[in-house]
Parts: structure tokens; sequence; C-alpha cells
């Protein structure tokens, strides 16, 4: 049964994954986008990771997807259709992409993987890891919100209106 | 709050998801080669990130290590300021070349 659940779910996230590649319309990209996060989280559910399910959520298909929709809409960009690159290109980049595949089922083929022994696998639920991040990992998560504070300025700063204009 | 170890533990190998990861991967990389429209090409790079936590978080649920998790909690984090940086200097390119394609963004190759 759960077997079943994996390959379809890994099936329909490698196929939305693959049309935000494959679609020419800027705005359905960033729909197949949504999607394809929202499937990744099901396989966060699925491996007893709730917290980084909901995490997932919220920050990328809510917060990072709503920017990538707005500024899509902010620049007026769905009526600009990209004319695609030539087959040569799309082949090389799939020749690539594909060989970097190989290298990594190469790479697989010859590894043994360490046998889970005495796993705990209530670690991914909101409050045991809530636990930890805040026991364990404070200072990092005190240096994040330093990182959020810059990158603010940051966006300030940059677009910002410049006073003189060149002509 | 003690449950039984999820199915997915013993019916799936590790070995799937690395397989997943590295697919979700080459497609992001090979969007990255292939598109020319700015947006697009960032939204490849948010599909390799989610490979990459895809496979932090398989790891991290196989074996029982918290720590796996929590690195992929901060690469959210960092994500989240990374995209709206991004965001910021797209939209200050297109205020200035009016175009998004990355074709016309060679200004910098001297």
């Amino acid at each position: 049964m759960i077997d079943k659940i994996f390959f379809i779910l890994s099936a329909l996230t490698v196929i939305s994954a693959s049309m935000v590649i494959i679609s020419r319309h800027p705005m359905r990209s960033v729909l197949y986008l949504v999607l394809t996060f929202f499937l990744i989280s099901a396989h966060y559910v699925l491996m007893n990771a709730q917290f980084l399910a909901l995490v997932n959520i919220v920050v990328y298909a809510g917060a990072i997807m709503v920017l990538f929709l707005f500024v899509i809409m902010f620049l007026n960009l769905n009526k600009e259709i990209e004319q695609h690159k030539g087959l040569v290109i799309w082949l090389a980049a799939i020749i690539a992409g594909g060989s970097f595949m190989l290298l990594t089922m190469a790479a697989l083929s010859k590894t043994t993987l360490p046998q889970a022994t005495d796993a705990n696998y209530n670690i991914g639920l909101v409050e045991n890891l809530g636990a930890t991040l805040y026991k364990e990992y404070l200072l990092p998560m005190e240096i994040s919100s330093v990182l959020f504070l810059i990158a603010m300025a940051g966006v300030v700063l940059l677009g910002r209106k410049e006073k003189i204009i060149v002509e | 709050m003690e449950t039984a170890a999820p199915q997915i533990f013993s019916s799936i190998p590790l070995t799937h998801y690395i397989m997943l990861s590295a697919a979700l991967f080459m497609i992001g990389l090979i969007g990255v080669m292939v598109r020319r429209n700015v947006i697009i090409v960032f939204m490849c790079i948010e599909i390799m990130l989610n490979a990459a936590n895809l496979m932090l978080t398989a790891a991290s649920s196989y074996y029982g290590n918290a720590a796996g998790q929590i690195m992929v909690f901060f690469t959210m984090a960092v994500a989240a300021a990374e995209v709206s940086v991004g965001l910021a200097i797209i939209v200050m390119i297109y205020k200035n070349l009016r175009t998004i394609n990355l074709d016309v963004f060679n200004k910098l190759k001297g």
C-alpha cells in the first residue's frame, strides 16, 4: 500500500517539476512549482517529518511563491512568451543532466548504505524538532534572524529610487 | 509520545529517495541550462534546493538523527532571504534594461 503511494507521489513530483521547465508561460511554471512543493510536503509527511512539511508549505508555497507571482504580475510578463532555444540546446542540456544522473546511479551502485539500527522515528514531530532547535541550535537560530535583517535592509536599498537619472 | 515506526522505513529503501532527489536535481539543472527567462531560471534553482532538502530529510528520518532536518530548516530560511534579494535585483534590472532575457545580461563580461 505505502509503496504504491510513494511511487504515485514520486511520479507526480517528477512530472510537475518537468512541467515547470517545459511550459512556456511563466505563470503556469509558478503554479506547477507550487504543486511540486505541495507534493514534496506530502513526501515529508510520508517520512514522519511533519514540522518540515508545515514549514515547507508555509515558507515555500506560501511566502516564496507569492513573491514570484507578485514579481511576474508586477513586471507584466504574462503576455511575453519566450521562444524556446533550439533542439540542440535541449539535447545538450538533457545529455549533461543525464550524465549527472548516471554518475549518481553509478556511485550509488558501489555504495552500501549503513543499516539503521536504533533509529528514533519521532524526531520530525513539531514538539521534538522544536525542542532540538531551541536547545541545541539556539545560536544559529538567532544568527538567521540577523540574516533576515540584512536581507531586508538589502532589499530596501536595492529597491530605492535613484535620485540622479543619467540621460 | 511513542508511536510505532512508520511503515515506509521498512517498505521503501533509502535508495529510492536518493534516486528521486537526483531526478529532481537533474530537472532543475536542465532547466537552468535551457530556459532564458531569469525568473524561470530562479525557479529551477529552487527545485534544485528542494531536491537537496528532500535528500537531507530522507537521510535524517531514516537514521533517526535530527541534525539533517534542522539543516533543512536553516536552508529554507536562507532560501527565503535569497529569493527576496534576488527578486529585488531582477526588478531593478528590468527597470534599467526593460527585459528579463538572460542573454542580454552580459554587461559584466567586460
